[in-house]
């Protein structure tokens, strides 16, 4: 707690920076981490006139830097390689880095550049990674975050996440603007604009659609849209409400909240709109649809119980099965890639936070230290969990990592942000 | 530190904050009180908004507001009627119609009664505390109690349609009994208003 004290102001103005060149793209702080990180020298790459900025050392340094597994070395005041022959790896063992990263970046004809770098294990001094790309401007980003991916899962055995794009809403004044960015929260799109509110992103598994809930026809849709070529269809627009749209891994159905027949109630339905088969029975309350990875199973909130609890059920029917039991508050799950655990929101003592659920065992525990969190949404490598939060009054995203020690926020100036989903 | 830190972040977006609500006419209404007939026309008047979508960012569309307030001699409105009365409160975590609605419900049951292709939309909503979707689900069960309500009074099923914005629209904003209660509600709304 003390050493994000003392970060904070640091942050705040390094912040203050690269929001000048991020156009309104969101800001990013990092709190804490895990015990024991890898640390990784990332030499700034050798330069070319009229590269794109940030560099691509500071854009993967600080894609790392969020994992909390990863600790950046300080570079400067020494000779700084761009070839592996002129790696000198006792001064930086002297560093203290385990770790590091070389590179240059060259112009090529065209606009386009060539980027070249190396990861080197400098305990072993033997190269663990090394890659060339052939880019144009616009690929900038895109190559930094794989350089990223490459450097985190030769280091840590685990994908990176750093090439992912999430998906949020923001309310600016009282417009709606459905967004998809990259995992860092930099370079948005926007893909739906609306005055009225709109709910519950969620990618497809490909990553190509995004379904969500939007309030334009003054009541919940279900709609499913391209983000390839913006087209979109009204998959669930059935007589009352309609939402809380779930993919089912094959990418073809979706579980829907309908309330045609009854109270909400878990309905299947095909991406086209067709096929619709309900799932659920009974009065109470069935929502928050989510499948596991295998398909065979959707966990869900209900309130059949008299209280919202966590239930899972077979996606080809049957009698639900409560797997929640601790509070009387939760809700919202979201499953891990293997298939083990549950991020859920629970409330406790007026809290609402994000929890975790080891499936197997029934064991929870808190993830996050705030109070109004929402909409959690796992990393699609399992290692963190995406959420909604309120900071200062005004909503803000934030990420944490599995083990609660590691915390990121992304936000925006004067824009409330909400709604996130992390898609492939 | 962290308090320190936030509002010298809010400082500086203060100017940011204080342009954004911008002069357009849009669906929500803050000011509607409880028995504010003039609520149900702001809902129902917002059609004329608009959404779009795209594969990159497009611009923005604007939204014009119906007039809803031409509406003269039309017996729903007449401030005598309990008809005017439009909102339906419920006590918290409860989704019963409490007895104080009755003739108000009976007023709307009669006017659907007898004019046949009128619509009604009753449109539940919810406090934010907690789960968006979950709240979407409790804002449709006061709607589904309204809706019964009026179903016991003879009105065909055909004539309504229950929907939720849960706390999506909020009527009071802010995280007091108060707004808390204002927002624990169903809007009666004709279609053709």
């Amino acid at each position: 707690m003390m050493r994000t004290l003392l970060l904070s102001p640091l942050l705040f103005f390094a912040f203050l920076g690269a929001s000048f060149s991020a156009y309104a793209a969101m800001e990013i702080q990092v709190i804490g981490g895990a015990a024991n990180k890898i640390d990784v020298a990332m030499v700034p790459f050798q330069t070319a006139a009229g590269q794109p900025m940030p560099s691509l050392t500071q854009i993967a340094g600080d894609d790392l830097t969020r994992s909390g597994q990863i600790k950046l070395v300080d570079v400067s005041g020494t000779q700084q390689p761009v070839e592996l022959a002129q790696v000198n790896y006792g001064i930086w063992r002297s560093k203290g880095a385990e770790a590091m990263v070389i590179g240059q970046v060259t112009a090529l004809p065209g606009g386009r550049f060539e980027v070249r770098f190396r990861l080197l294990d400098v305990v072993k001094q033997t190269q663990l990674a090394g890659y060339s790309y052939n880019i144009s401007p616009e690929q900038w980003r895109a190559t930094a975050h794989q350089i990223a991916d490459i450097v985190y899962e030769k280091l840590t055995g685990t994908a990176g996440i750093f090439s992912t794009r999430i998906a949020y809403v923001q309310k600016q004044g009282k417009r709606f603007e459905l967004r998809v960015a990259d995992a860092d929260g930099q370079n948005p799109k926007t893909v739906v604009r609306s005055n009225e509110p709109v709910i519950s992103p969620m990618f497809s598994p490909d990553g190509n659609q995004l379904a969500y809930v939007s309030f334009e026809d003054k009541k919940p849709v279900v709609y499913v849209q391209s983000l390839q070529d913006g087209s979109r269809r009204k998959t669930a627009a059935f007589k009352g409400s309609n939402s809380a749209p779930a993919w089912a891994p094959d990418g073809k159905r979706l579980a829907v909240v309908l309330t045609r027949d009854d109270a909400s109630q878990i309905y299947m339905i095909n991406v086209d709109g067709s096929g619709v088969t309900r799932l659920t029975r009974g009065g109470s309350i069935d929502t928050e649809p989510v499948f596991s990875p295998d398909g065979q199973m959707i966990y869900f909130t209900s309130d059949r119980g008299g209280s919202p609890q966590l239930y899972r059920v077979a996606s080809s029917g049957g009698e639900p099965k409560r797997i929640s039991f601790s509070g009387t508050y939760n809700v919202s799950p979201t499953i891990s890639p293997d298939g083990k655990l549950l991020a859920y929101i629970g409330r406790d003592e007026g809290r609402f936070r994000v929890m975790l659920l080891d499936l197997a065992s029934g064991q929870t525990r808190a993830l996050t230290d705030t109070a109004r969190d929402e909409s959690p949404s796992f990393a699609p490598n399992g290692q963190a969990v995406l959420y909604a939060t309120v900071q200062a009054g005004r909503g803000v995203l934030g990420t944490v990592s599995l083990d609660g020690k590691t915390h990121a926020r992304l936000s925006e100036s004067g824009v409330d942000a909400r709604e996130p989903a992390w898609g492939p | 530190m962290n308090k320190i830190l936030w509002s010298v972040l809010l400082t500086l977006t203060l100017t940011a904050c204080g342009t954004t609500s911008g002069t357009k006419a849009t669906v929500e209404d803050r000011t509607g009180g409880k028995a504010d007939a003039g609520m149900s026309s702001q809902t129902a008047g917002s059609s004329g908004s608009s959404t779009e979508t795209s594969a990159l960012g497009g611009k923005g569309a604007d939204a014009t507001a119906l007039d809803g307030s031409s509406y003269t001699g039309d017996p729903r409105k007449n401030p005598a009627s309990p008809m005017s009365n439009r909102s339906v409160y419920f006590d918290f975590d409860q989704f019963v119609v409490k007895n104080e609605y009755r003739a108000m419900l009976e007023a709307h049951a009669g006017y659907l009664l007898s004019k046949r292709d009128a619509r009604v939309i009753l449109q539940g909503n919810a406090d934010d505390r907690g789960s968006r979707e979950y709240n979407l689900a409790l804002g449709q069960k006061r709607a589904e109690a309204v809706r019964k309500a009026l179903a016991v009074l003879g009105v065909s099923e055909v004539q309504m349609e229950a929907v939720s914005f849960g706390e999506e629209k909020p009527r009071k904003e802010g995280d007091t009994e108060e707004a808390y209660a204002e927002n624990r509600r169903t809007d009666v709304v004709y279609a053709d208003e």
